[in-house]
C-alpha cells in the first residue's frame, strides 16, 4: 500500500499525514476566537470565502502542549466542515507504506487515539496522524484544561 | 394557484419516473410490502394534492386506487394479478392526465369508469389508456419552464459569488487611498452595484422564504375545515425565515398532511369543543424559527391530542404487535405510534386526510432530509408537532453586537427591541443573583453576554445596551457592550467543535472578511439558567382567565300576569306552543299533557291556564317542569341580582335590565316545589355573607340553581375565588371526582342527584331545606 504522505512537525514530533486527507496547506490569517469552546479550538478564520475552524493540533493531542504561535496549517474536511490544523513546520511529501504499530510500541495515552500507524522515513519511524481523530477530540465542548 | 399546479405537475412527473421501477418490481412480487407502501404513498399524495388543486378526475382515480391498496395493506385482500394490472393502469392514467393538464390538451374521461371498476375484486383486467389520447399527448408536451440543477453546482456558484464580494471589498480598500480618475470611480461603482445585484440573484437560486411554504396554508385550512364542518383559526408566524429551496420542496407535502390531520383528527367539532369548555373555533398555530443550527417548524393545535388508548387498540387489532408489548412503551413512544405505516386512528376514511395515513409519509420525508419530528401530546388539550430541519445554509437578517473584543450576530427575528441601560423608563434591579430590567411595565431577566461567554467586558458598567429577545417561551434581555449594525448574512452551520458549546446558531462571513458567529439566544438563556414555562400554556391560561365570566344567558318573557320576567336559558329545554286547553287541573295540581305523559306546570295566575298557548319546558336533565307564559321576548345576558327576594318563592330576586326592574324566576324553587312537596320557608341566615365556593367545575348547574337560593339565604356565592378570598365552605357534587380538591380548611358540602339517601353524608340537591341546613351547619351558624 504505497501512499503519499506529508511530513510535518507537531508538538515537537515528526508526523506523517496522508495527503488524501489534506485539501491544502495554508498560512492562516487573523483568527477570531470563539469563547467557551474546547481550549484547542483557536477560533474561526476566513480562507477566501470559506470559514474554517482553526485547531491547535498540539493542544488537541495533549492539553499540556502549547503551540508555538505558528500560522501554518493543513486544511482538511470532516463531515462537511473545514478545519485548519496548525502545525509547527511542514516538510515535503513522500511515498511510503504505512504499517500498523507493532505490539509494545505504544505512543502513550495522548497520542494513541490520533495515530493510525507508522511509516519508515530515512530509517526513522514516523507516526501517521489521523486528522479526523484530532478534530474529534475538540468536539466535546468546554473541557477542563490540564 | 398556477405555481402550485406547476409544482404538482413537476413533482408528480418526477415521482412517476422514480416509481416506474417500483411498479415493475411490484408486478413481479405483489406481496412486497415496501413496494406496496411506496405505491400507496404515491396515490395518497396525488389524492391529497388533487383535493386542494381541484382536479376531480385525478382525485377520483387516486382515491379509488388508494381504497383498493388500503384493503391490501390491511390484509383484507390479496394482491392478485388483476389488482396489480388495475392499479398500474390507474397510475399510467394519472401520468397521462398530468401531461394533459400541463400541455393544456383535453383528455377524454372515457374508460375511467372501467379503470375504477377494474379495481373491484374478481374483475378481469381493463384496457389501459385510449391510444388516441396517448398519441396526442406525446406531440403536445409543453416545453419545461424550469430546470433542475445539481445542488453542488449552486454551492459553487454561491461561494464564487462570496469570493467576488470579498475581492470587491479588498479592491475598494486599496483604491480608496489613491487619487482616482472619476471615470475609474464611476466604473468601480457600477461594478460594485452589479456585484451586489448578482449576489442577490445567486442567493435566490438557493434560498427561498418559508413564506412560499406557508402561503397556501390559509386556503388549505379554510377548505379542510369547511369540508369537515369545523371552525379553525390559523395563525402563522415567522414567514420571513429563509430556507434552502431543497428543504422547502421536501417539506411541502408533509406540512400539508400534518395540517390536514390536525384539523380532521385533532380539532374537535364545535359542539364537542363547547362541551369541553374550549372556544368553538379551534386554534392552529404554525410557526418557523431558527434555533441553533436548525429551523424549527411548529404546528400546534388545541384539539383533543393523540388518543394513545385508541392507537394501541388499533395496532393490537391490526396484529402487528401485541397489546402487552405496546403497553410497555413509554407515553412518548406510544404517541409516536401514529407514525406506524398503515395505521388508521379513524374508523371512517374521509376525503380530507384519508385514514390517518400520511403521518408515515410525513416521517419518511423528514427522515430523508435528516430532520426530526417530535410530538408533544397533551391529551384533551392539543398536540404540538415540531419538525426540526437541519440548516444547510440560510440568510438571516441580523443585528451585529459587540461583546468585549468580539462581534456576534443576533437574528433580528428574535429581537423585540433594543434599549440603552441608562435610558429613560429603564430601571435595573437585582433579584438575588439575577439582574432584572424594568422596561416600561415589563420586568425581564437580564443576561450579560460577556458573562455567559466568559470574556472581559468592554463597556463601562451601566453603559450597556439591552437587546430584548423573544424566545417563544418568554422574553429576556441580553446585555451587550454595543450594537453596531444590521446586516443580512448567509449563515452556515459551524463545526461540531463550535456547536458543542450550545451558544451559537451558526457561522457567517460578513463583507469585512472576518468570520463571525451567530448567537443562539435560546442556548444563551439556557446557559444563563433561565427557565420559561410553556408559552402556549400560559396564553391559554390567560385566555381562560379572560373569559372567566361570560355571564348567564337568560330568556326575557312576558308572564301571564303581564309582567316581564327572566329565567336562565340553561334550564329551558324548549319553548313549546300548545293548544289552548292543554293545561288542566287534576289531582290538586296543574298539568300539561304532552308526548303521551303529563308534566307539572307552574303558572303565576293558574286561573288563566285554559287560555295558555306557550309554555317553557324547564329541565335540569332529570326533572321536568313546564312554566306557563304569555310570550317569549328576547334573550339577554343576566346581570348580578340587584336584590334578592324577601322570601323563597318562584321569584328569587330582581335584576336590572336597561334600568328596569325585572323579576328573575327561580328554577330551583320550581323544580323543588314540583318534585317534592316542601312548603316551609327557611329562616334567613345571619348577615355577614359568608363566602360559598361553588365547585362544580364550571358546569353551570350550581350557578343556575344554587346561587340564587344561597344569595337569598344571605350567602355570597362565587364560582372562582379572588386571590385573597377564603371560602367559608365549598359546595361540590357528590359524584364529581374532581370535587375532592379541598380549599384550605374549608368544610365541604356534597350534593347528590338522587333523592334516596346514600348514607355518605351528601344532601339531595333539590332538598332546599336540607341544603341550607347543611350549609348553616358547615359554616357554624
Amino acid at each position: 500500500m504505497n501512499a503519499l504522505f506529508l511530513l510535518a512537525r507537531v508538538a515537537g514530533q515528526d508526523v506523517a499525514i496522508l495527503s488524501d486527507h489534506v485539501e491544502s496547506v495554508v498560512d492562516i490569517g487573523p483568527v477570531a476566537p470563539v469563547p467557551r469552546t474546547a481550549p484547542a479550538v483557536c477560533g474561526l478564520a476566513a480562507l477566501r470565502s470559506r470559514v474554517v475552524t482553526v485547531i491547535d493540533t498540539a493542544q488537541a493531542i495533549d492539553p499540556a502542549n502549547r503551540s508555538d504561535g505558528g500560522r501554518r496549517a493543513v486544511v482538511t474536511q470532516v463531515d462537511g466542515h473545514h478545519y485548519a490544523l496548525l502545525v509547527d513546520m511542514l516538510d515535503d511529501a513522500y511515498r511510503c507504506v504505512a504499517r500498523p504499530l507493532s505490539a509494545g510500541l505504544t505512543p502513550g495515552p495522548a497520542w494513541a487515539p490520533v495515530v493510525d500507524g507508522v511509516i519508515d522515513h530515512d530509517g526513522r519511524p514516523v507516526l501517521v496522524l489521523n486528522l479526523a481523530a484530532v478534530v474529534a477530540r475538540t468536539a466535546g465542548g468546554e473541557q477542563a484544561a490540564a | 394557484m398556477d405555481d402550485l399546479l406547476q409544482e404538482f405537475i413537476a413533482e408528480t412527473r418526477e415521482t412517476l419516473e422514480a416509481l416506474s421501477t417500483e411498479v415493475v418490481a411490484w408486478e413481479a412480487a405483489p406481496d412486497d410490502r415496501a413496494r406496496l407502501d411506496a405505491i400507496f404513498r404515491f396515490v395518497h399524495t396525488v389524492k391529497g394534492s388533487c383535493g386542494f388543486l381541484d382536479l376531480p378526475r385525478l382525485s377520483r382515480l387516486s382515491h379509488a386506487a388508494e381504497d383498493a391498496l388500503c384493503e391490501v395493506r390491511d390484509g383484507k385482500r390479496r394482491p392478485d394479478r388483476a389488482l396489480v394490472d388495475a392499479v398500474l393502469a390507474i397510475i399510467d392514467r394519472i401520468g397521462e392526465l398530468v401531461e394533459a393538464i400541463d400541455s393544456g390538451l383535453p383528455l377524454t374521461d372515457e374508460g375511467e369508469d372501467d379503470l375504477i371498476a377494474a379495481l373491484a375484486p374478481g374483475v378481469a383486467g381493463a384496457q389501459g389508456a385510449t391510444p388516441l389520447a396517448a398519441a396526442a399527448i406525446a406531440q403536445g408536451r409543453a416545453p419545461l419552464r424550469s430546470v433542475r440543477l445539481n445542488v453542488d453546482l449552486l454551492d459553487r456558484m454561491m461561494s464564487g459569488m462570496s469570493d467576488m464580494v470579498l475581492v470587491r471589498n479588498e479592491l475598494f480598500r486599496r483604491l480608496r487611498d489613491l487619487d482616482l480618475d472619476p471615470a475609474v470611480e464611476g466604473a468601480l461603482e457600477r461594478l460594485s452595484a452589479s456585484v451586489a445585484d448578482m449576489r442577490d440573484a445567486v442567493t435566490r437560486t438557493r434560498m427561498q422564504k418559508i413564506e412560499t411554504l406557508f402561503s397556501p396554508l390559509p386556503r388549505i385550512v379554510r377548505d379542510t375545515a369547511a369540508a369537515v364542518g369545523k371552525a379553525v383559526t390559523l395563525t402563522v408566524d415567522g414567514s420571513d425565515v429563509e430556507l434552502d429551496r431543497e428543504m422547502i420542496e421536501v417539506m411541502r407535502d408533509p406540512l400539508v398532511h400534518v395540517v390536514r390531520n390536525a384539523i380532521d383528527h385533532g380539532i374537535e367539532s364545535p359542539a364537542q369543543r363547547r362541551a369541553a369548555g374550549k372556544r368553538e373555533s379551534g386554534r392552529l398555530h404554525i410557526s418557523a424559527r431558527q434555533s441553533g443550527n436548525q429551523i424549527v417548524i411548529e404546528i400546534i393545535d388545541d384539539g383533543r391530542g393523540i388518543d394513545t388508548e385508541r392507537l394501541i387498540a388499533k395496532l393490537a387489532a391490526n396484529g402487528q404487535r401485541s397489546e402487552a408489548d405496546l403497553r410497555r412503551l413509554t407515553e412518548r413512544q406510544q404517541c409516536e405510534l401514529v407514525f406506524a405505516p398503515g395505521l388508521s386512528s379513524r374508523d371512517v376514511a374521509t376525503e380530507i386526510s384519508g385514514r390517518g395515513v400520511g403521518m408515515d409519509v410525513v416521517r419518511a420525508a423528514i427522515d430523508q432530509i435528516g430532520g426530526r419530528i417530535t410530538l408533544d401530546n397533551k391529551p384533551g388539550r392539543g398536540l404540538r408537532i415540531a419538525v426540526q430541519v437541519p440548516l444547510t445554509l440560510s440568510i438571516v437578517s441580523t443585528i451585529v453586537v459587540q461583546a468585549g473584543t468580539h462581534r456576534f450576530a443576533i437574528s433580528r427575528q428574535t429581537i423585540g427591541e433594543i434599549v440603552k441601560e441608562r435610558g429613560a423608563n429603564i430601571r435595573m434591579d437585582r433579584l438575588g443573583d439575577m439582574r432584572i430590567a424594568q422596561i416600561r411595565d415589563r420586568r425581564l431577566p437580564v443576561v450579560d453576554l460577556c458573562d455567559v461567554l466568559g470574556i472581559p467586558c468592554g463597556a463601562a458598567p451601566g453603559n450597556k445596551m439591552l437587546v430584548v429577545v423573544g424566545l417563544g417561551a418568554g422574553d429576556f434581555a441580553v446585555a451587550v457592550d454595543d450594537v453596531l449594525d444590521t446586516e443580512e448574512l448567509v449563515v452556515k452551520p459551524a463545526a461540531p467543535s463550535v456547536m458543542a458549546t450550545g451558544l451559537y446558531a451558526g457561522q457567517t462571513l460578513p463583507d469585512t472578511g472576518q468570520p463571525m458567529l451567530m448567537i443562539d439566544c435560546a442556548g444563551v438563556a439556557q446557559a444563563a439558567g433561565l427557565n420559561f414555562t410553556d408559552a402556549m400554556d400560559r396564553e391559554i391560561e390567560l385566555e381562560a382567565d379572560a373569559v372567566v365570566d361570560p355571564g348567564i344567558a337568560a330568556l326575557l318573557f312576558d308572564d301571564l300576569d303581564r309582567r316581564r320576567r327572566v329565567i336562565p336559558l340553561a334550564v329551558i329545554d324548549r319553548i313549546e306552543r300548545i293548544r289552548a286547553g292543554s293545561l288542566q287541573y287534576s289531582a290538586g295540581g296543574l298539568w300539561l299533557s304532552i308526548d303521551g305523559r303529563v308534566v307539572p306546570v307552574a303558572a303565576q295566575i293558574p286561573e288563566l291556564a285554559a287560555k295558555v298557548t306557550t309554555v317553557l319546558r324547564l329541565t335540569d336533565g332529570m326533572v321536568e317542569v313546564a312554566y306557563a307564559i304569555d310570550d317569549a321576548v328576547d334573550i339577554v345576558m343576566l346581570p348580578e341580582l340587584a336584590a334578592a327576594a324577601a322570601k323563597p318563592g318562584p321569584i328569587c330576586g330582581i335584576v336590572l335590565l336597561d334600568g328596569e326592574q325585572v323579576e328573575q324566576v327561580d328554577p330551583l324553587w320550581l323544580f323543588e316545589r314540583h318534585t317534592r312537596d316542601v312548603g316551609v320557608a327557611p329562616a334567613r341566615a345571619a348577615p355577614g355573607r359568608p363566602t360559598c365556593l361553588l365547585a362544580d367545575g364550571g358546569s353551570g348547574w350550581m350557578r343556575t340553581f344554587l346561587r340564587p337560593m344561597l344569595e337569598q339565604a344571605g350567602y355570597h356565592a362565587v364560582e372562582r375565588l379572588a386571590s385573597d378570598e377564603r371560602p367559608a365552605l365549598v359546595l361540590a357534587q357528590a359524584d364529581d371526582p374532581m370535587a375532592d380538591v379541598s380549599v384550605g380548611a374549608a368544610p365541604v358540602v356534597r350534593l347528590r342527584t338522587s333523592a334516596v339517601d346514600t348514607g355518605d353524608g351528601s344532601v339531595y340537591r333539590y332538598d332546599r331545606e336540607g341544603v341550607l341546613r347543611a350549609v348553616r351547619q358547615a359554616v357554624g351558624k
